[in-house]
């Protein structure tokens, strides 16, 4: 079953993760060899995620298995490795202004990012639970250094420290998961763990304990309701950019780890997780939502948003058949381009003066910069879900994938959130256009900031109006994930 | 069948979005210019449109001058556009409120005068678009597109103590519907699919299907008429969901009104006959006790609540309830006659209610209010204006020789012969609307000046005048000669009630009780 193991070869198969991994080793050296060069970092930053990205291209093709089965090489790795660059992208170019208006070491905040990143990347790759571990553990350590980089910021240590108990209990419960799992089956493998399953037809309760110990971990990473409780306080603490890469990049990984685990390793019970996560879906759209009303701060509110999206899609994972996971993974990337673009214009508005992370922080935009609150309100469209933006078209997808599998309630109750979001999006795109300001509008003039700004409009917007690549790009991702 | 092979429907939708494009580049203070290319161009597309009814072959009820190119293929969704005789006057109307609601703006917004340009064409676009759209992706893309522009300028623009509330109640009301709706249609979607093995949201595919429909509530195509039915019901809006209505229509600016009232209703009634009516028959005969109800209370409860109030503004927005009842009744006595006036009606309703509006804009433009008891004796002052006004108030209240009467009349002889009560209802509702209008008339317009500050009004300009001609002149044409707009639209209404008949049959040979409510026609 295993493939020997070549050291040689098997190496090359990981190249982009080899790179990568170098090069946050050089600009964490750098950062301190040379302090003054501060542009170095955010090039070498940027050409770290470029180059790893072409190495990605340099792999399409056909899947491998390499490091004894512990690393994968397929379309659906390769799908969220993207994913993970391109979030990493967005965060670099948010943070190239901001972090010298937060006053903090630059080099070390990109080099930590980085390694993060990679940590993302082995998860995507995981095929051995272990190695799956070891992976969200390097983004999860990796985070909460991120979380607690404003030192001198109360918010931002709570934060931090928050995020570390809450994290470090959740790995405790999936390494516990993944014990039992290991007891029962007697391999880590994730392919050999469902073969040996099929086999033993097993019906041990200690299964049921491994996936409801797995769903709680993963829960914890994806932020559903009931786990979500660190969230809003988290994403309020830690710098926005941060924040920006736990709701895009943190995320995205958890999905792509609970996808991984649950399809590859315990498909034989999905009628069970099943009903599971319908109600994990339903709690967790319908918490988000009802809470995010309630928020003035800009960062909480796009918190509880992104609570509600994760619940969105739970919808895909709950529904199981290759159109429902398709439609998770085009939901993912769609939702990391208007995420990224709504964070990207919370740290538009911080200034050297202002904060600019509450919602009437907005006051008068429009009038001010006209251009810039309407690729806000693109954003906001695209997160309700209206046509003509990405947005629409993921919930679209997701509701057809419901209802074909008979899911009319999951569908019912999706729509009747989707009413819900819209009055906190709108309450923003109202302060915007309708409210006056009470004092001039100052915003950011980064450039490398208006490039996050227009790639994120771009993306929102292509994807919107001619979606037909990126359906059949995540269906194709799907490839070695499902039988 | 485009003979010319000439793409006149996506110009028509798309060169409102081309001027609202072009006016990003023109700057801010330029605001005659932003004017001019918005009136230029919304007259253009008016012009454009009207060679809809040239090209149009009235002997037909198919869809003509269609557009097709595939979109999304991993879907089935293309881009499908096409007119029939139900959507034909709709384009036109809308292409010409959108280009009054334009002219009458001109001096009453100086407030960010290019983004309230740029929503406005915006608007246009994704109203004639949901009109023309075959396909239920590319119509769901237009219904919702609509909803945005709308949004801000009821918000923006919108009168300053309430535009808030009203902007997101309008919102939250329209997006629920639809969302609702889009349920609706990926369920049928499916259905479809499954049944044909070919994945397609082409509107004139899913209509050839038959979906499974039993007397019972909780049926596939019952259900599935629900989530149509409240998103449209909303969008009319019908008796109980009226709410966002009032407020809505109220607090928008002028040409916010005109279009919410003269063609975002319509989408609605639009709604009901085309896929209501054109694609679920079984459930719709199964549902007419409960439309009819719900359009004879909307008749007589919004004309009750016209004669109280004391806003002119609210009193016409009450007003649409009652007409857009008079349209529900006569769309579901499901016969030519019903069906064709009240899809006539739609177009007259847009006329005079539009109109209606335009004529509170042109005096609250004078006086900042809309209260009734501030004016009284106008007639004397503004004898033009009173003249326009009296036109379209009879237009509206249905006199003979003007359009509404045709509507009316086509309805209530629908209506007439399915059940005698229902159109006794209706004749209720009709002269409730004389007794509104003709008071309020009577009240702003007629005896001496009450109020100082209206002595001195001026009269309708050029400009003004041209606002509320063009209407005045269809009101005439429809009400003396209906024939030509009558004739356009009877085949497409032919195939949809000859649909209609077909079904009756397997509805009649099922057990249920609610059936023996539907009289023999």
């Amino acid at each position: 079953m295993t493939a020997a193991f070549n050291p040689g070869v098997d190496t090359l198969h990981a190249l982009p993760e080899v790179f990568l991994c170098t090069m946050a080793i050089i600009v964490l050296i750098l950062s301190f060899a040379v302090p003054d060069r501060r542009g170095w970092m955010e090039g070498l930053s940027v050409a770290a995620v470029v180059g790893t990205g072409a190495l990605l291209l340099w792999q399409l093709g056909e899947p491998v298995s390499a490091f004894s089965g512990m690393y994968l090489v397929d379309n659906f790795a390769l799908f969220f490795k993207a994913v993970f660059l391109i979030s990493t992208l967005f965060v670099i170019l948010m943070s190239i202004n901001y972090l010298q208006l937060e006053r903090v070491p630059v080099g070390e905040f990109y080099a930590v990012l980085l390694f993060s990143t990679l940590g993302m990347m082995f998860i995507a790759s995981g095929g051995n639970l272990l190695s799956l571990y070891v992976g969200l553990e390097t983004m999860s350590i990796s985070i909460y250094v991120l979380a607690g980089f404003l030192k001198r910021d109360r918010k931002s240590n709570e934060a931090a420290l928050k995020y570390l108990l809450m994290g470090a209990f959740t790995s405790g419960v999936i390494l516990y998961g993944i014990a039992l799992l290991y007891g029962l089956t007697g391999t880590l493998d994730i392919k050999q763990t469902a073969a040996t399953l099929v086999q033993m037809n097993l019906s041990n309760p200690a299964l049921l304990l491994a996936m409801v110990m797995l769903t709680a971990g993963f829960g914890f990473k994806i932020a559903a309701v009931p786990f979500h409780m660190y969230v809003p306080d988290v994403y309020e603490g830690a710098m926005t950019t941060v924040t920006a890469f736990l709701a895009v990049g943190s995320e995205a990984a958890g999905v792509a780890a609970l996808l991984r685990v649950f399809l590859g390793a315990i498909p034989q019970i999905q009628g069970d997780w099943a009903v599971l996560f319908w109600i994990l879906s339903v709690l967790t759209m319908t918490v988000g939502n009802v809470l995010a009303m309630a928020q003035r701060n800009m960062k909480r509110m796009l918190a509880y948003s992104s609570i509600a999206h994760i619940g969105y899609v739970l919808i895909g994972f709950v529904v199981g058949t290759e159109q429902g996971i398709s439609a998770m993974l085009l939901y993912v990337l769609i939702y990391e381009f208007m995420t990224a673009g709504a964070f990207a214009m919370v740290i538009y508005l911080r200034t050297e003066t202002v904060k600019g992370d509450l919602i009437e922080d907005f006051a008068g935009l429009a009038r001010v910069r006209p251009v810039a609150a309407a690729a806000m309100v693109i954003f906001l469209m695209s997160l309700t879900g209206i046509p003509p933006t990405a947005g629409f078209v993921g919930k679209f997808y997701l509701f057809g994938a419901a209802i074909n599998s008979g899911y009319i309630w999951l569908a019912v109750v999706a729509a009747v959130n989707t009413a819900i979001s819209l009055f906190y999006y709108m309450r923003v795109a109202m302060v915007m256009y309708m409210l006056e300001s009470p004092g001039p509008v100052s915003v950011s003039s980064s450039r490398p900031l208006y490039a996050a700004l227009i790639f994120a409009v771009l993306g929102t917007l292509i994807m919107g109006i001619y979606p037909g690549p990126f359906l059949d790009l995540a269906q194709a991702s799907l490839m070695g994930l499902m039988k | 069948m485009n003979v010319l092979n000439f793409p006149l429907l996506s110009l028509i939708t798309f060169l409102p979005l081309l001027a609202a494009l072009l006016l990003l580049f023109i700057r801010r203070e330029r605001e005659g210019l932003i004017r001019g290319v918005s009136l230029l161009f919304t007259v253009l597309t008016f012009i454009v449109s009207l060679w809809l009814p040239v090209l149009f072959d009235f002997g037909s009820g198919e869809m003509q001058l269609v557009e097709k190119a595939s979109w999304i293929e991993a879907m089935g969704v293309s881009y499908y556009m096409g007119v029939d005789g139900i959507s034909l006057w709709l384009v036109c109307l809308s292409t010409l409120l959108s280009a009054l609601s334009v002219l009458c703006s001109w001096d009453s917004i100086t407030d960010r005068v290019k983004e309230y340009y740029i929503f406005l064409l915006l608007l246009e676009t994704g109203m004639i678009g949901v009109f023309l759209a075959l396909d239920f992706f590319l119509f769901y893309v237009f219904w919702e597109i609509v909803l945005v522009p709308m949004y801000f300028l009821i918000g923006i623009w919108g009168h300053p103590a309430r535009r808030l509330y009203a902007a997101i109640k309008f919102f939250l009301y329209t997006l629920f519907g639809s969302v609702v709706m889009l349920l609706g249609i990926l369920a049928v979607y499916f259905y479809a699919g499954n049944q044909t093995g070919r994945y397609t949201f082409d509107i004139l595919e899913l209509m050839k299907i038959s979906y499974p429909w039993s007397p019972s509530l909780v049926s596939f195509q019952n259900l599935v008429w629900l989530s149509f039915f409240l998103s449209f019901a909303i969008k009319v809006p019908m008796f109980p969901f009226h709410t966002w209505l009032p407020d809505a229509h109220t607090e928008a600016p002028t040409a916010g009104s005109v279009i919410l009232a003269g063609i975002l209703l319509k989408m609605g009634g639009y709604g009901f006959v085309r896929f209501n009516l054109g694609m679920f028959p079984e459930a719709t005969w199964y549902f007419v006790p409960f439309m009819v109800t719900l359009s004879i209370v909307a008749i007589i409860y919004g004309a009750m609540v016209c004669l109280v109030q004391q806003d002119m503004k609210r009193l016409i927005a009450f007003s649409s309830v009652s007409h857009m009842g008079f349209v529900t009744l006569g769309m579901f006595a499901l016969n030519m006659q019903g069906v064709q006036g009240s899809v006539l009606q739609m177009v007259n309703h847009g006329l005079s209610t539009g109109a209606l509006f335009l004529i509170v804009g042109l005096i609250y433009d004078r006086r900042h209010t809309r209260m009734i008891a501030d004016f009284g004796g106008l007639s004397t002052v503004m004898p033009i204006f009173a003249t326009l006004f009296a036109i379209i108030m009879f237009s509206s209240i249905g006199l003979p020789g003007l359009n509404g009467f045709v509507g009316e009349f086509l309805i209530l002889v629908g209506a007439f012969h399915v059940d005698w009560r229902w159109a006794a209802f209706a004749v209720t509702g009709i002269v409730l609307g004389a007794a509104y209008m003709l008071w309020l008339y009577q009240r702003t317009m007629f005896g001496i000046v009450t109020h100082r500050e209206n002595s001195d009004l001026l009269d309708l300009n050029f400009r003004e005048a041209m606002t509320l001609i063009p209407i005045v002149i269809l009101c005439f044409w429809i009400g003396l000669y209906p024939a030509p707009f009558l004739r356009a639209i009877e085949p497409s209404v032919k195939k949809v009630v000859t649909h209609l008949d077909k079904a009756r049959k397997v509805v009649e040979g099922g057990p249920s009780p609610t059936l023996s409510a539907v009289p023999k026609r």
